[in-house]
C-alpha cells in the first residue's frame, strides 16, 4: 500500500443533534484502491458519518480532509464536485422524472444553446446499464421501480460521475444474491481503478468478503480501525456490541398456549402473496427478511391500516374485519410501528398525552378527559418501563430514541392487548435500552402475550424468537424453529437461496 | 428481455395517461364548442372566437407563471392582487402622459418582480409555507392597492391610444394579447423541458430531499419560480389595463383561485413534479370558454364558478385515480419481472 495521503479522511470529528451526541471524536481514512468497511450497530452513528462525508452535515468539531488537506464541504453539491458519490440506504430518486434524467440530473449532456441532448442522454444511460448488466428502460419514470432497481439507478448515477470516493450505506439490504454479486463486481472494478470505497453492511460475511480494513463505531464513539485479515466475525461483533450477547438477549423459556393470531393466505397484489402463519400465546415469533420483503406491509394489513386482496386474519378464533384498525384494537391487537417519529408518536405532544392516546375513553370522568387519570396512568407506565424523563409534561421529542420507544410501548401495552406486533422494536436504540426492551418483550411473552416481532437485526431475531418466519420477495420462504435458526439458515431463506416450503 | 418489454409497456401507459390529459382537455373544448354552436350558431363567429382568445390570454399568462411555482410543490396566491395593483399603478403612470408602451410594460413587470421577490425570499430563505406567505402578500398588496386607489378609477380616456391598441389591436388578423401569451408559454415551456436548470424545478417538486442531496440549488430555483410568476402577473396587469381601459382598485379580485383552478385542470400536479405549461394554458382556455358558453346559452353567470369548481374536483379525482392505477400497474409489472 502506497503512503500517499488518503483521498478522503475525517479527523477527530464530533457532531451533536440537540442533546444527542451522534459522533464523538471519530477519525476515518479512505485510501485509493481500498474498500473500507464501517461497522457498528444501529444507532452507532454510521449514517451521521456518511452524511458528513457527503456534505449534508457539517461537523461541530474536527474536519474533513480531501487529499490530505483540510476541506470544508458547504453542501452536498460541493462533495459531489470533489468526487464523492453516496448511495444511501433509502434511494433518493425523483419519482416523476425518467430514469435517465435521474442519473444525469444537473449534468445532462448538452446540445446547442445549452439545451439537453435527449438522444445522448438516453444513449449514455443505456450504455451505463449495459456496463452494469441491467435491463432497464432509460425513459421510464422512476416511480414504481423495485428497491433493487432503484439501487442500481443510484449506482449508475455514481459511476457516471466518475466518482473517486464511493460511499455505500447498506446498499445490499434489499438485494438478492445475484444482485449483491453484481454490485460487488462493480465495487471491485472501481477499486482496481483506484477509487476509495466505504462500505456499510449488517451482513458480516459481506464485509469479510469485500473489504480490506474495517473501522468500528459504538454509540457514536470510535472503537478501532484494523485489517480484516486475521479478524474473525466474533471479534468484530465483540467490538460492535462491547458485551456478551447473552445479556443482550434475556430470553425466558415459555410453553406456548393456544393460538391467538391466525393469518391465512393473506395476499396483497404486488406486495405480498399467500402469507399464512399462527402466533400462540406466550410465544415470540420473529418475522425476518430483507428490507422490502413485505414484512411491515403484512403487519400493517393485519392491523387494518392497509387493505388486502385475499385471505383473512383471525384473533382468538374470531374473524377480524379487514381494513379497520379500530376493530383490530378492540380485538386485542397492538402495533408498535417501524417509524416511531412518524407513525408511533405525536412528537410535539407530552409523554402523558402520548401514552393516553390509545385509551382516551377509559380516561374519561363523565364526558371529559381527566388530566389526573391521564397523568396517573402515564406515571404508572413510566415506572413499569423504567422510563427516563424529567417531567411527564415534557414533549416526547426531547427523549432519547430508546425512551421514545418505551413511550410507544407503554401507549400500546396500556390497551391490554393479547397480540403485540412490534416492527423493528430496537432500531436506532442504544445498547442498554435495547436489552431493557428485550427483557420487557420476554416478560410479556412469559405472561401469555402473543408477540410478532419484525426485525432486520439478525442477532435480535436469533436471540429473542421462539420461531423465525422468513419472508422473501413478498412470500413466506421458511419457518425455522429456535433450535435450527442460525445466521446462515435465516439469511439463506431471506435472500432466496433456499426454497423451503413454509409450514 | 422480458423486463425490457414490460418496462416499455409501463412507460407507454404513463405516457398515454399524461398525453391523454392535454388531449382530453382539447376534446372537452371541441365538444363544448360544437354543442354550443349547434344551439347558437353565432357562437363560432370570428368575433366570438376572437373574444374567447382575448379573454383567455390573461388567465393563461398567469397560469404559465403559476405552473412554474406549483411544479416546485409551492403555490402563489398573490397573483390576483398583483394584477390589480399593476393595472392600477400603470394606469396612474400613463394617465395624462403619452408614455411609451414598452416603458409601461417594463414598469408593470418591475412591480410584479418586486412582489414575486418578496414571496420568493419568504418561501425559500425563511422557509415559511408558501400558502401562508402568498395569502399574506395577497392581502397586503390588495390593501396597498385599495389605500392608493381610494375609490378612484382609471378611465379609458386617460389611457394612451397606443396602449389600448396593444389590448385590442392585432397583427395579420391575430390579436396581440394571445400572441404575447403564446410566445411566453412556448418560451417557458421550452425552458422547463429542455434546459438542465428547467428540469430541476420538476426534480424539486418530485422529491425535495433527493433534490437537496443531488446538490440542486433549491432556494435559487424557488426564488426564480416566484420571480417569474410575479413578472408575468405584472405583465398581465399592464395587459389588463390595455384590454379594458377602465380599471377599478379591485380588478382581478379573486383571480388567484381561477388561476390555480386552470393549472390543476390542466394537469399540473398540485403536489409538484408533474405537468406542463401547455396543459395549464389549455386549462385556462377551457375555463374561459365555459364562461362564454354560459353567456351564449343564457345560463345565469353565477353558475360559472360552480362549474369551474366541479371541473376542478373532477380533474383532481381523475388524477388521483389514474395515479393509483398507474402505480399499481407499474408495480405489478415489476412483480412479474421479479418472479
Amino acid at each position: 500500500m502506497s503512503e500517499s495521503p488518503p483521498i478522503l479522511a475525517l479527523a477527530s470529528v464530533s457532531k451533536a443533534f440537540g442533546a444527542v451526541r451522534a459522533l464523538q471524536d471519530v477519525s476515518l481514512e479512505l485510501r485509493g484502491g481500498e474498500i473500507h468497511a464501517l461497522a457498528g450497530e444501529n444507532g452507532a452513528g454510521k449514517s451521521t458519518l456518511v452524511k458528513i462525508l457527503a456534505g449534508v452535515h457539517r461537523p461541530d468539531e474536527g474536519g474533513v480532509l480531501l487529499d490530505g488537506r483540510p476541506h470544508e464541504f458547504h453542501g452536498p453539491g460541493d462533495a459531489q464536485h470533489a468526487g464523492v458519490a453516496v448511495i444511501y440506504q433509502e434511494p433518493t430518486l425523483f419519482p416523476d422524472l425518467s430514469v435517465a434524467e435521474n442519473i444525469f440530473m444537473g449534468r445532462q449532456p448538452r446540445a446547442r444553446f445549452g439545451r439537453i441532448d435527449r438522444r445522448a442522454l438516453r444513449a449514455e444511460t443505456a450504455k451505463l446499464f449495459e456496463r452494469l448488466g441491467v435491463a432497464l428502460d432509460p425513459d421510464r419514470p422512476a416511480r414504481g421501480l423495485s428497491i433493487a432497481d432503484q439501487q442500481l439507478v443510484e449506482i449508475a448515477k455514481a459511476i457516471s460521475r466518475d466518482a473517486r470516493v464511493l460511499i455505500m450505506d447498506e446498499p445490499t439490504a434489499a438485494l438478492s444474491g445475484n444482485e449483491v454479486a453484481r454490485l460487488f463486481a462493480v465495487a471491485r472494478t472501481l477499486q482496481e481503478q483506484g477509487c476509495a470505497l466505504l462500505f456499510i453492511s449488517h451482513r458480516l460475511e459481506e464485509i469479510f468478503d469485500l473489504c480490506q480494513r474495517v473501522t468500528t463505531l459504538r454509540d457514536g464513539r470510535y472503537i478501532s480501525t484494523e485489517e480484516l485479515d486475521g479478524l474473525t466475525p466474533d471479534d468484530l461483533v465483540q467490538r460492535m456490541v462491547g458485551r456478551e450477547l447473552d445479556t443482550l438477549y434475556p430470553k425466558q423459556e415459555t410453553t406456548p398456549g393456544e393460538t391467538v393470531l391466525k393469518v391465512s393466505r393473506l395476499t396483497r397484489e404486488g406486495v405480498f402473496t399467500d402469507v399464512s402463519f399462527e402466533v400462540r400465546a406466550g410465544e415470540i415469533v420473529a418475522l425476518a427478511g430483507l428490507v422490502g420483503a413485505g414484512r411491515s406491509e403484512v403487519a400493517r394489513a393485519i392491523f387494518g391500516v392497509d387493505r388486502y386482496d385475499a385471505g383473512g386474519v383471525e384473533v382468538a378464533a374470531a374473524k377480524l374485519p379487514a381494513g379497520s384498525p379500530t376493530a383490530a384494537m378492540s380485538a386485542g391487537i397492538a402495533l408498535v410501528p417501524e417509524d416511531r417519529r412518524q407513525q408511533g408518536l405525536v412528537m410535539d405532544g407530552s409523554i402523558e398525552r402520548n401514552i393516553g392516546l390509545t385509551q382516551l375513553r377509559s380516561l374519561r370522568r363523565g364526558p371529559i378527559i381527566s388530566r389526573k387519570v391521564e397523568r396517573d396512568r402515564a406515571a404508572d407506565w413510566a415506572i413499569r418501563l423504567q422510563l427516563k424523563y424529567a417531567r411527564l409534561s415534557d414533549t416526547v421529542g426531547v427523549l432519547s430514541g430508546g425512551n421514545q420507544q418505551k413511550v410507544v410501548l407503554a401507549k400500546w401495552l396500556s390497551t391490554d392487548p393479547s397480540v403485540l406486533i412490534v416492527d423493528e422494536p430496537t432500531r436506532g436504540i442504544d445498547v442498554g435500552t435495547k436489552a431493557e426492551v428485550h427483557r420487557l418483550l420476554s416478560e410479556l411473552a412469559g405472561q401469555g402475550l402473543a408477540v410478532l416481532m419484525i426485525s432486520s437485526d439478525l442477532p435480535e431475531v436469533l436471540g429473542m424468537a421462539d420461531r423465525v418466519l422468513v419472508m422473501h420477495e413478498g412470500r413466506l420462504a421458511a419457518e425455522i424453529p429456535r433450535a435450527e435458526a442460525t445466521e446462515e439458515t435465516v439469511m439463506a431463506a431471506a435472500t432466496g437461496r433456499t426454497r423451503q416450503e413454509a409450514a | 428481455m422480458a423486463a425490457v418489454t414490460a418496462d416499455a409497456g409501463g412507460r407507454r401507459l404513463v405516457d398515454t395517461v399524461l398525453r391523454a390529459r392535454e388531449l382530453s382537455i382539447l376534446a372537452a373544448l371541441i365538444v363544448l364548442v360544437v354543442v354550443t354552436t349547434a344551439v347558437n350558431s353565432s357562437f363560432l363567429s370570428s368575433q366570438g372566437i376572437k373574444d374567447i382568445f382575448l379573454n383567455a390570454s390573461i388567465l393563461a399568462l398567469l397560469a404559465v407563471g403559476q405552473t412554474m411555482v406549483v411544479v416546485t410543490r409551492n403555490i402563489d396566491l398573490s397573483v390576483g392582487s398583483v394584477v390589480g395593483l399593476v393595472a392600477f399603478a400603470s394606469g396612474k403612470f400613463v394617465a395624462g402622459h403619452d408614455r411609451n408602451v414598452l416603458l409601461v410594460l417594463l414598469v408593470g413587470m418591475a412591480i410584479g418582480a418586486v412582489c414575486g421577490l418578496v414571496n420568493g425570499v419568504l418561501v425559500s430563505f425563511f422557509k415559511v409555507p408558501a400558502l401562508v406567505v402568498t395569502l399574506g402578500t395577497l392581502y397586503v398588496i390588495q390593501g396597498l392597492d385599495y389605500y392608493w386607489a381610494h375609490g378612484q378609477q382609471i378611465n379609458a380616456a386617460d389611457v394612451p391610444a397606443s396602449l389600448l391598441d396593444l389590448g385590442n389591436g392585432s397583427v395579420a388578423g391575430i390579436p396581440y394579447l394571445p400572441l404575447i401569451t403564446v410566445v411566453v408559454m412556448l418560451a417557458v415551456g421550452h425552458y422547463l423541458r429542455s434546459y438542465p436548470s428547467g428540469r430541476e424545478f420538476y426534480a424539486i417538486g418530485s422529491n425535495p430531499d433527493a433534490a437537496r442531496l443531488a446538490g440542486i440549488a433549491i432556494r435559487k430555483r424557488i426564488l426564480t419560480a416566484y420571480l417569474v410568476s410575479g413578472v408575468l402577473a405584472g405583465l398581465a396587469g399592464v395587459l389588463w389595463l390595455a384590454r379594458f381601459g377602465t380599471v377599478v382598485a379591485d380588478a382581478a379580485h379573486g383571480w388567484e383561485l381561477r388561476v390555480v383552478a386552470a393549472v390543476v385542470v390542466g394537469g399540473v400536479a398540485i403536489v409538484g413534479g408533474l405537468g406542463s405549461v401547455y396543459g395549464a394554458a389549455l386549462g385556462a382556455l377551457l375555463l374561459t370558454t365555459i364562461g362564454s358558453v354560459l353567456v351564449v346559452l343564457k345560463v345565469n353567470s353565477f353558475w360559472q364558478d360552480a362549474i369551474a369548481g366541479l371541473l376542478l374536483l373532477l380533474a383532481i379525482s381523475v388524477d388521483r385515480l389514474l395515479g393509483l392505477r398507474v402505480t399499481r400497474a407499474l408495480r405489478k409489472r415489476n412483480a412479474r419481472h421479479g418472479a
